[in-house]
C-alpha cells in the first residue's frame, strides 16, 4: 500500500514558510500530521535532520519545492510541542518520532496478550518485537527504546512488569 | 605693570628704533615682575621689552602713557634703575600681561648696565615726542594675555584672517543689499496680485458688460504669468480654482481608464496619460498632484491614496478593499488551476507596484498565500 499525500503535498505554497500567523498554523498543523502519518506507514521512529531535507516528505521533487532547514526546524518544533517528538542530541540532528504514544503502545500490546490468553506470560522483549507470534501486529518491529517505554507505561499502570534477565530484559503482563 | 600691552615687537612703518639695552628686567612698582630678564627697546613711538629667551613673549607701552621718568642709583647688590611714572591706562588699550596693578609706576632694572645710554635717549624721544608728529597705525597685538607667554607672533596670519573677515563682511553686505530689492519686488508683487484680483472682481461684478468668457481668460492669462497666487502658493498650494477644475476634469476623463485597469492607476500612469491626452497645455507634475488632492474633498468618483511604501495611486472611490482583495482573488484563482500554472502578476493586466500592495494586504488578510521558491515568488488563493 502506497502512501498517500495530502492535497496539500502539491500546492506550492505548502512548502513556503507563511508570513500570516494564522496561516502559518494551519500550514504547521499539516506538516505535522504528514509528518507523523508517513512515519506510521514507514515506520521510522528515529529522523535525522540532514536525511530529512532529501527525503520526500519534505522534498516534492516533481513539484521542485522543498521545506527550507529553518522551516523544518520549525516544524520539528512545533511536534516537540505537541510531545511527538524528542531530540536525542543537544544540536538538534536527531530526534525521536513518535507518532503513537508509549501508552497507545502499551494497550495495544496489553491487548493482544490478553486476546491471546498469555496473561501471566513472561515475554523476553525481543518475542514481542520480533516474534513470530507478534508478526502482522501493529506493535511488530518496534524499536526497543519505544517498547521500553511502552511497557513502562504499563508498568505505572500496573498491567506488566519489566524484569531483568540473564541475556537482556523482559516483561510479565498480569 | 597693567599699563603695557602685548605686543609683536615688530616695528610700524613710521616707528624707528633708538636704543636697545639687553639684561633688563621690570618691575611693577617696587615689586619685580614674575618674568627673566629681557631686552628693552626704545622706539620713536613706544617703549618694548622682550623676554630674551622667549621672543614670542613681548610687552610694549606707547610713550604717550609716560608722564615723567627718574634715574634711581645703584646701590650695593642691586642695579640702577630707571622708574617711569604712567598715565592710568586708556580704555582702548590692547591686553596685557596684567589686569590691573596697585601701581601707578614701573620700573626697569638695568643688569647688564647702559641705563644711562638709555636715560639718555628716553629723555630725547620724550623731548621731540616724534610718535605725535608721525602717528603709525595701533600695534597689531597678538594673542591673549596669560601669565606665561604664549601668543602668536605670526602677523601674516592675522592680517590674512582679518581679510578674510573683511570680505565675508563686505560679501554678507552685497547679499543682503540684493535681497533687499528681491523683498521690495515681492512687496510690488503681491500689490500687482492684489491689483489683478480687485480687477477680476470689478469685472465680475459688472457682469452684463463683459462676458464670463473673457473674465476667463483674464485669468488664464494671469494664470500663464504664473501669478495664480505666488505669494500665497506655498501655504495654499492646493487651493486655488485652477486646481479645482482640473480636477473636475481628470474626474471626467480617468473614469474609464480606471475600469479598464481594475479601478487603480499609479500616479504617474496618470500623468502620462493625462499629458498625451491633452497634447498642449501640459500639466506640471505639481498642478496635477494639487488636483488630485482635491478629488475627494470635491466628492469625485475617484480619489487620491498613498500607500505604505509611498507609491501614490488614483482609484475608484467604489472600490472598497474588499472589492479590491476579493478581485486580486479572482485574478488569482482563475490562473491557478493547477500548480504548475502561476506567475498571476505577469499575466494580469495590472502593473507590478499596484498589484503588489494589494497582494500583500490579501495575504495579511489571509485570502492569498506565497510561494516563496527559487522560481521566485509567486501569490495563491489560500486553501489552508
Amino acid at each position: 500500500m502506497s502512501f498517500e499525500w495530502p492535497w496539500q503535498y502539491h500546492f506550492p505554497p505548502f512548502f513556503t514558510l507563511q508570513p500570516n500567523v494564522d496561516t502559518r498554523q494551519k500550514q504547521l498543523a499539516a506538516w505535522c500530521s504528514l509528518v507523523l502519518s508517513y512515519c506510521r506507514h514507514h515506520k521510522l521512529y528515529t529522523l535525522d535532520v540532514m536525511e530529512a531535507q532529501e527525503s520526500p516528505v519534505f522534498n516534492n521533487k516533481k513539484m521542485e519545492r522543498k521545506l527550507s532547514v529553518e522551516a523544518i526546524q520549525v516544524v520539528f518544533e512545533e511536534l516537540r510541542k505537541k510531545g511527538n517528538l524528542e531530540w536525542l542530541d543537544k544540536n538538534k540532528t536527531r530526534c525521536l518520532v513518535m507518532w503513537r504514544q508509549p501508552e497507545e503502545w502499551g494497550k495495544l500490546m496489553y491487548q493482544w496478550v490478553s486476546k491471546n490468553g498469555m496473561v501471566n506470560s513472561v515475554f523476553t522483549l525481543y518475542e514481542l518485537s520480533n516474534g513470530d507470534d507478534t508478526h502482522g501486529e501493529e506493535f511488530h518491529g518496534l524499536e526497543e527504546w519505544m517498547l521500553l517505554r511502552s511497557l513502562q507505561a504499563l508498568q505505572t499502570d500496573g498491567k506488566a512488569e519489566i524484569i531483568t534477565m540473564d541475556d537482556g530484559k523482559g516483561v510479565k503482563f498480569f | 605693570m597693567d599699563r603695557f600691552s602685548w605686543s609683536n615687537g615688530l616695528l610700524e612703518i613710521d616707528e624707528t628704533l633708538v636704543v636697545q639695552q639687553r639684561g633688563v628686567r621690570l618691575y611693577d612698582g617696587d615689586d619685580k615682575v614674575k618674568m627673566e630678564l629681557g631686552v628693552a627697546l626704545l622706539s620713536t613711538h613706544r617703549l618694548i621689552w622682550r623676554d630674551i629667551k622667549n621672543h614670542e613673549c613681548c610687552l610694549s607701552i606707547p610713550l604717550s602713557q609716560i608722564i615723567f621718568f627718574e634715574e634711581q642709583a645703584a646701590g650695593i647688590g642691586k642695579s640702577a634703575k630707571i622708574v617711569i611714572h604712567l598715565h592710568p591706562s586708556s580704555p582702548s588699550k590692547e591686553p596685557g600681561p596684567f589686569q590691573n596693578s596697585k601701581y601707578s609706576y614701573i620700573k626697569l632694572s638695568f643688569k647688564e648696565h647702559g641705563q644711562i645710554e638709555f636715560y639718555r635717549r628716553l629723555t630725547e624721544e620724550m623731548t621731540q615726542k616724534r610718535w605725535e608728529t608721525t602717528p603709525v597705525s595701533q600695534p597689531l597685538s597678538s594673542g591673549t594675555g596669560t601669565q606665561v607667554c604664549r601668543k602668536t607672533r605670526a602677523v601674516g596670519i592675522v592680517g590674512i584672517e582679518r581679510k578674510i573677515e573683511e570680505k565675508r563682511k563686505e560679501t554678507d553686505k552685497n547679499i543682503s543689499e540684493a535681497f533687499e530689492d528681491l523683498s521690495k519686488l515681492m512687496v510690488k508683487a503681491k500689490e500687482m496680485v492684489e491689483l489683478s484680483r480687485s480687477i477680476a472682481t470689478k469685472i465680475k461684478d459688472k457682469q452684463g458688460d463683459i462676458t464670463e468668457d473673457e473674465t476667463i481668460r483674464f485669468k488664464s492669462y494671469l494664470l500663464s504669468m504664473g501669478i495664480a497666487n505666488p505669494v500665497t502658493r506655498e501655504t495654499h498650494g492646493s487651493g486655488t480654482r485652477y486646481h479645482m477644475q482640473l480636477a473636475k476634469q481628470l474626474g471626467d476623463m480617468l473614469q474609464a481608464p480606471l475600469e479598464e485597469r481594475g479601478g487603480m492607476m499609479a500616479l504617474t500612469e496618470v500623468y502620462c496619460l493625462v499629458n498625451r491626452a491633452r497634447g498642449m497645455e501640459l500639466l506640471s507634475p505639481e498642478d496635477l498632484l494639487n488636483a488630485c488632492k482635491m478629488l475627494e474633498s470635491m466628492r469625485l468618483p475617484l480619489r487620491l491614496r498613498v500607500f505604505d511604501s509611498g507609491v501614490m495611486v488614483v482609484q475608484l472611490q467604489s472600490h472598497s478593499e474588499e472589492e479590491m482583495i476579493a478581485s486580486a482573488l479572482d485574478n488569482v484563482s482563475d490562473l491557478n488551476t493547477n500548480y504548475s500554472s502561476s506567475l498571476s502578476i505577469l499575466l494580469s493586466s495590472l502593473s507590478f507596484l499596484n498589484y503588489f500592495p494589494r497582494l500583500l494586504l490579501a495575504e495579511k488578510v489571509g485570502h492569498l498565500c506565497r510561494d516563496d521558491s527559487v522560481e521566485g515568488l509567486r501569490f495563491y488563493p489560500n486553501r489552508f
